[in-house]
């Protein structure tokens, strides 16, 4: 089996851009991704793509095909639909294409538009990943259903807003020098605990904001980087997916988040690494909530005591492992398809030493969580770097 | 429009589920192993069995989670600000609106009756618990 090496990487800047469509903005990234790669656009043999809301925001079904032409490729093309786990999951069928000897060459990538529907707009859109008729017919927006989390949570194991109010502090500190950040400013653990309310526990910043943004990697076989001697230090080593029920209220736990423990199991034993080997951690902080309950399905924690890691010190930018050196969803933006393959894309940069926040890694290994929904649905995977 | 198209489609299953709440008749389904689950099914999401049995909803349960929603999707836009809440009827929970009560009392275990109540925004029917 052949190992899987990340050849080239491509972002746009993750934000509000309106006008620009879709297939604009995948352009942009997958553009940046093949010159980042330097590798002939022919030689890729097909296309993973990530996207969730299209329909809705773009009136825009079949993406695969309209993206592969927005890249230039004539290869074929999948789209993946896991609602903000979409890429994540396109990343690992890449992984499992080009480790079975499929494919030499693939692009994976996502896109979403979403500030063209507004709030309103965007809030009924994202809230399609939930239940229809047991959690959307009862009103349930995801900033609820993360709320009812963050609440059983604090119930169960303890906590404040003051604890979430620190890891929004740290993720908007850690995107400040991120060119492709929606957020470039600091804010104080006051100014979220003034923020307004959206669902008790959580306000305003506790949120991540409403994001358009593209992302786009070139995964390459060990074969072909070694044959066309690509400088390509980075490989993924490890690729878990785990699922859940997709209804909150038909859950095991609600304060714990069993898909992404199983996803991270299977990740680890791929790679042959234990969580106690990672050094760097991107994770899916939709909300602040959101990244306490990834430490601890990542096993960085017992549960419950992943709560404090920011207050700590112990996830941020100084600590023995830092969390979202990227700013996170929660200050980078989600632009909910194209977050796994961002997340992919940070990692890269992070560990092979040309990202802002280089510096701050630790060590040769990392991991991306990426979330979909309420975590019924989950991808991580773990990345290293030769050096 | 043709006479079908006119016609609000019921969601057999789920709309008979909300029927029998109302009517006071409220059910879950049950697996042979006792697992609960609610309609639409047929098969018990825990175990794979397919002969699930309705068997009477407690008439009390507790609330196990809740949250005051203040932004809501447009078609809540006039029930905010709004309590979400889900509650435990041990073998089964059901996320609904917490409705009648000052949110300030309201706390994790607190005890409530299920019932159906109107969307104010849409005019939907929506699960809707009062403090027992």
């Amino acid at each position: 089996m052949t190992g899987v090496r990340v050849a080239g990487v491509g972002l746009t800047h993750f934000g509000k851009h309106p006008e620009r469509t879709g297939r604009d903005l995948f352009a942009e990234a997958s553009e940046r991704a093949l010159a980042d790669a330097g590798v002939d656009r022919t030689d890729v043999a097909q296309l993973n793509y990530g996207n969730f809301m299209g329909e809705l925001s773009e009136h825009q079904g079949h993406q695969g095909p309209l993206m592969a032409e927005a890249a230039g490729l004539t290869a074929p093309a999948t789209r993946y639909e896991s609602a903000c786990a979409s890429s994540g999951v396109a990343v690992r069928e890449a992984v499992k294409d080009v480790r079975n000897g499929e494919v030499d060459v693939l692009l994976v990538g996502g896109t979403e538009r979403m500030n063209n529907l507004g709030t309103a707009g965007t809030t009924e859109a994202l809230a399609i990943a939930a239940d229809d008729l047991y959690e959307v017919r009862a009103g349930m927006t995801f900033p609820a259903a993360y709320a009812l989390m963050a609440q059983a949570y604090f119930e169960q194991y303890g906590g404040s807003k003051e604890d979430l109010a620190e890891i929004a502090v740290k993720n908007h500190d850690n995107a400040l020098d991120n060119e492709y950040a929606q957020f470039q400013s600091a804010i104080s653990v006051e100014d979220a605990l003034d923020a307004p309310r959206i669902a008790d526990p959580l306000g305003l910043y506790d949120a991540c904001p409403i994001t358009d943004g593209a992302s786009a990697v070139v995964l390459v076989s060990d074969e072909y980087a070694d044959e066309h001697d690509l400088d390509a230090p980075v490989s993924i080593t490890g690729t878990g997916q785990g699922g859940d029920k997709m209804a909150l209220q038909d859950r095991q736990f609600l304060a714990r988040t069993p898909a992404a423990e199983r996803a991270a199991e299977e990740a680890y034993d791929d790679a042959g690494i234990g969580p106690q080997d990672v050094s760097v951690a991107e994770v899916h902080d939709c909300f602040t909530i959101a990244e306490v309950l990834a430490l601890e399905a990542l096993d960085f924690y017992a549960p419950g005591e992943g709560i404090g890691a920011a207050a700590r010190g112990e996830t941020t930018r100084d600590g023995d492992r830092p969390v979202n050196l990227s700013g996170g969803l929660k200050a980078k933006g989600h632009p909910v398809g194209a977050t796994g393959t961002s997340q992919v894309v940070e990692m890269t940069r992070l560990l092979r030493g040309d990202h802002p926040n280089s510096d701050a890694v630790p060590g040769d290994v990392g991991v991306t969580h990426n979330a979909g929904g309420t975590v019924a649905s989950t991808t991580v995977h773990v990345l290293e770097v030769d050096r | 429009m043709s006479e079908n198209e006119s016609e609000p489609v019921r969601d057999e299953g789920f709309d008979d589920f909300l029927d029998a709440i109302e009517a006071g008749e409220g059910f879950y389904l049950e697996c042979p192993e006792g697992h609960g689950s609610l309609p639409p099914r047929r098969v018990c999401p825990h175990c794979g069995a397919t002969d699930l049995e309705e068997t009477p909803l407690p008439e009390t349960g507790e609330i196990e989670t809740y949250t005051e929603v203040h932004v809501p999707a447009p078609s809540f836009a006039d029930d905010a600000p709004y309590v979400t809440a889900v509650v435990d009827f041990g073998a089964v929970r059901l996320t609904g609106q917490l409705r009648g009560g000052e949110t300030a009392e309201i706390e994790v275990g607190t005890e409530v009756s299920v019932g159906i109540g109107e969307n104010e925004t849409a005019g939907e029917r929506v699960v809707v618990f009062r403090v027992a």
